[in-house]
């Protein structure tokens, strides 16, 4: 297909060319020879958000639960700075998003036109790339070079900007196989020499211990699979952190939680204590290391990612792996069989029992006694009450609920948990539930949520309304910006400034005012109930979970802290800590 | 259950990201091989000031029309974890092509072009002038009470020959930042 066409058409033939099925966007000046292209054609489905930050949130729920890029289409100025905090929050988390922008047309640039901003040059920290189309003829190329971009090597979002005359002016097309990709191909092997030192490492290794990230997910299904084949065949206990929950499945006997800042006792002393830490796709982020003189200090430490400044950036890599997570396990297993499948069985099988004794400080324990819902009982219920639906999907907002919820619910497979890790940003959560629903339209979708942050982009119950999107808004109501109160209380001498929630809205009426359904809870007994009424109505529904105002999510490791002094809060678990040594309350 | 944080401490800030390697401090001249189009250059920049890195100097030029290829000559300093750094983050920039440290791969040539003007009178005059000659400055202005020198060399024999020159008369300068190429093949 060499044709001639508008600037517009092409949007929507590359977009096709793709595979593109769905955009999540808003209309404006600088866009409507896009929308008019849209509007006469029946391929590629336009959801209508209520907010661009929105539509960026709903596209990175699109992507990351169907491992393709999210597609976003906003207008010029204050549609593109809209934008920004979505296109931020995806380049921390690695989501791969193709944003297309409207701009003034290419004689109006520089003149402060009515809704010019300097897209490219606001959006240039915050995408993998971005671009400013000036001619017809090139934007099909750069389009097909966006998705490609988008979604190889390490994913991330990029923006194309285009100006309203070069959607009107008419050029010349170009197919998919003739762009200009060839630049960017990062590399996906990785060194074999230095896969088999690992290999002889894990062979010898007393205290081993997989520590799986985001980059799991990223690297596809394939990934997973071969991750829960390593971790079978070698007995090695794994964690991950909060972007790679699912990758290994939490009802694996080798699963030992999530690590980090809230992470469960067992998997931070575990990375505290062995002698071989094995990274695959994660990044030693802070929220990971605590301080980081005192990380793991008698490890050797195999990184895996396919960013090369990933490795070294924190953590010094005595096996330093660049490549595709999915292509390096492979060679590892395959590396690690050939040498005849060598383990240290009794040094691990001693680390394990460690590890046991370590499990049974029950290290998220809490009490569920009296009327008032704790909200680590809610996610327990709301857990044993969905566990079974193999089309289950979770997003979060952001908070101590967040926390809760990776702790509480139980990921068995890749793709099912959406929540903003790196910006953490509050108001990720509503919207990008809304994009996973589109992409599964029949599955269970819930968005965990704290009854602040889902006041930030609460706009989208439109659009969920609107397209019949049944996301259920599962919102443990604490009146709190309970993270920010936690905090308070801990480090700054319980002075509680501005960390309520006042003035909130009556959720079940909000909800009926949008169309929607509304429950409210506030008693344990009727939560059953509650929940599965909100299971089987077959639309939204707000769940306002009324839970108790003043609970603290623990273990935690205090900011700039080591692993071993972890907090574990609840009184009785006191004299657990003395014995374990070390570890400070 | 408050926590007892020492005066001083920044552990209490959920961003406390103090390194506790830090190292001596390097000076590493990179040339990086980029596609010349709009933005690059922004990107680049952006990447020192957006992650705090430092820029003691940097050029830039198209070296290749017909490629479309520019070459930026950087010199930053900071410890080798942050040089290593610096490398990796520019290494995986979508329109960057190479990254070279010339520091490290051996010999290289670096030479910076600077212009000075001095206003000087009478006796200063011939001094400047006799001064230049050590330095083999061209003279390529010249008026009755000034000069305008042309001094090609490393940075320090510029900052020498003008700290030599400011005691002759009002000193200005304009210089062009390092351009750096390895030695040899
Ligand atoms: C956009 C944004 N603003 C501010 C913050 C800082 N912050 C982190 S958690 C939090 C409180 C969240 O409250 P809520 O959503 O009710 O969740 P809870 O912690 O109570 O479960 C705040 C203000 C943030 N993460 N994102
Ligand atoms: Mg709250």
């Amino acid at each position: 297909m060499s044709e001639q066409m508008t600037g517009a058409k092409m949007i929507v033939e590359a977009l096709k060319e793709q595979g593109v099925d769905t955009v999540f966007g808003y209309p404006g000046g600088a866009v409507l020879p896009i929308y008019d292209e849209i509007f006469q054609q029946n391929a590629i489905r336009h959801i209508l958000v209520r907010h661009e930050q929105g539509a960026v949130h709903a596209a990175e729920g699109y992507a990351r639960s169907t491992g393709k890029p999210g597609v976003v289409l906003v207008t010029s100025g204050p549609g593109a700075t809209n934008a920004v905090t979505g296109l931020t929050d995806a380049l921390m988390d690695s989501i791969p998003i193709v944003c297309l922008t409207g701009q003034v047309p290419t004689f109006m640039i520089g003149s402060d036109a009515f809704q010019e901003a300097d897209t490219v040059g606001i959006t240039r920290p915050c995408t993998k790339m971005n671009w400013l189309v000036k001619e017809t003829d090139r934007l099909a190329d750069t389009i097909h070079q966006a998705f490609h971009i988008a979604t190889e090597g390490r994913p991330g979002p990029v923006l194309v900007d285009i100006p309203k005359d070069v959607q009107f002016a008419t050029g010349q097309y170009t197919t998919k196989p003739k762009a200009k990709v060839s630049h960017y191909q990062p590399k996906v092997k990785g060194e074999i020499e230095t896969i088999t030192d690992l290999v002889h490492a894990m062979e010898k290794a007393e205290r081993p211990v997989f520590y799986t990230g985001g980059g799991v997910i990223n690297s596809g299904d394939k990934a997973s699979t071969l991750l829960r084949e390593l971790v079978e065949a070698t007995g090695f206990p794994i964690t991950s952190t909060l972007m790679g929950l699912g990758a290994y499945p939490a009802s694996g006997d080798k699963w030992i939680g999530m690590l980090g800042m809230h992470g469960t006792y067992e998997a931070n002393l575990a990375m505290h204590g062995c002698d071989l830490m094995i990274n695959v796709g994660a990044r030693f982020d802070d929220r990971i290391t605590g301080r980081i003189a005192d990380f793991s200090p008698n490890s050797r430490k195999a990184h895996i990612d396919i960013d090369p400044s990933s490795i070294n950036k924190v953590i010094h890599a005595d096996f330093p792996i660049i490549g595709d997570v999915g292509h390096v396990l492979e060679d590892i297993l395959k590396v690690w069989k050939a040498r005849g499948r060598k383990t240290n069985a009794t040094g691990v099988q001693t680390w394990w029992t460690q590890i046991e004794a370590w499990k049974a400080v029950r290290c998220l324990n809490y009490t569920q006694e009296g009327k008032t819902i704790k909200p680590q009982y809610a996610l327990e219920r709301l857990e044993a009450l969905t566990k079974h639906r193999k089309d289950r999907y979770i997003c979060t907002e952001v908070g101590q609920h967040q926390m809760w919820a990776a702790q509480f619910l139980g990921f068995d497979n890749p793709n099912r948990w959406m929540t903003s890790g790196g910006l953490g940003t509050m108001g990720y959560g509503f919207p990008a539930s809304v994009g996973v629903q589109v992409a599964h339209p029949e599955a269970l979708v819930i968005n965990v949520a704290g009854e602040a942050s889902w006041l930030m982009n609460m706009q989208e119950m439109g659009t969920a309304v609107q397209y019949r999107l049944p996301v259920k808004q599962f919102i443990l109501n604490n009146e709190r910006l309970g993270m920010v109160r936690q905090w308070q209380e801990l480090l700054h001498g319980e002075r509680y400034s501005e960390s309520w929630s006042e003035a909130l809205p009556d959720f079940v009426k909000l909800a009926e005012a949008f169309g929607a359904k509304g429950i409210l809870c506030s008693d344990p007994d009727d939560l059953d109930d509650a929940i599965m009424e909100m299971l089987n109505y077959e639309g939204p529904v707000i769940f306002d979970c009324l839970v108790e105002k003043h609970e603290n999510c623990f273990p935690m490791i205090p900011s700039g802290k080591a692993h071993n002094e972890m907090l574990l809060g609840e009184a009785e678990t006191q004299g657990v800590i003395g014995d374990a040594g070390g570890v400070l309350v | 259950m408050a926590l007892n944080i020492e005066q001083g401490s920044t552990s209490h800030s959920a961003y406390d990201l103090r390194s506790h390697m830090s190292d001596a401090i390097e000076t590493h001249t990179l040339a990086i091989l980029v596609e010349n189009e709009p933005g690059v250059l922004a990107r680049v920049i952006g990447l020192f000031s957006g992650r705090g890195y430092n820029i003691e100097s940097l050029t830039v030029a198209e070296v290749d029309h017909g490629g479309h290829r520019s070459r930026i000559t950087i010199v930053t300093s900071g410890t080798p974890q942050v040089i290593n750094q610096i490398k990796m983050q520019l290494g995986r920039m979508v329109p960057v092509h190479e990254v070279a440290d010339l520091t490290v791969e051996g010999p290289f040539v670096s030479r910076e072009l600077a212009l000075i003007k001095v206003v000087a009178k009478g006796e200063h005059r011939v001094e400047a002038l006799r001064i230049a000659e050590i330095f083999r400055c061209n003279v390529v202005d010249s008026t009755l009470e000034s000069f305008v020198f042309e001094l090609t060399g490393m940075p320090d024999k510029i900052d020498a020959f003008t700290e030599l020159m400011r005691p002759l008369g009002e000193v200005k300068l304009a210089r062009t930042g390092v351009a750096a190429i390895a030695r040899g093949l």
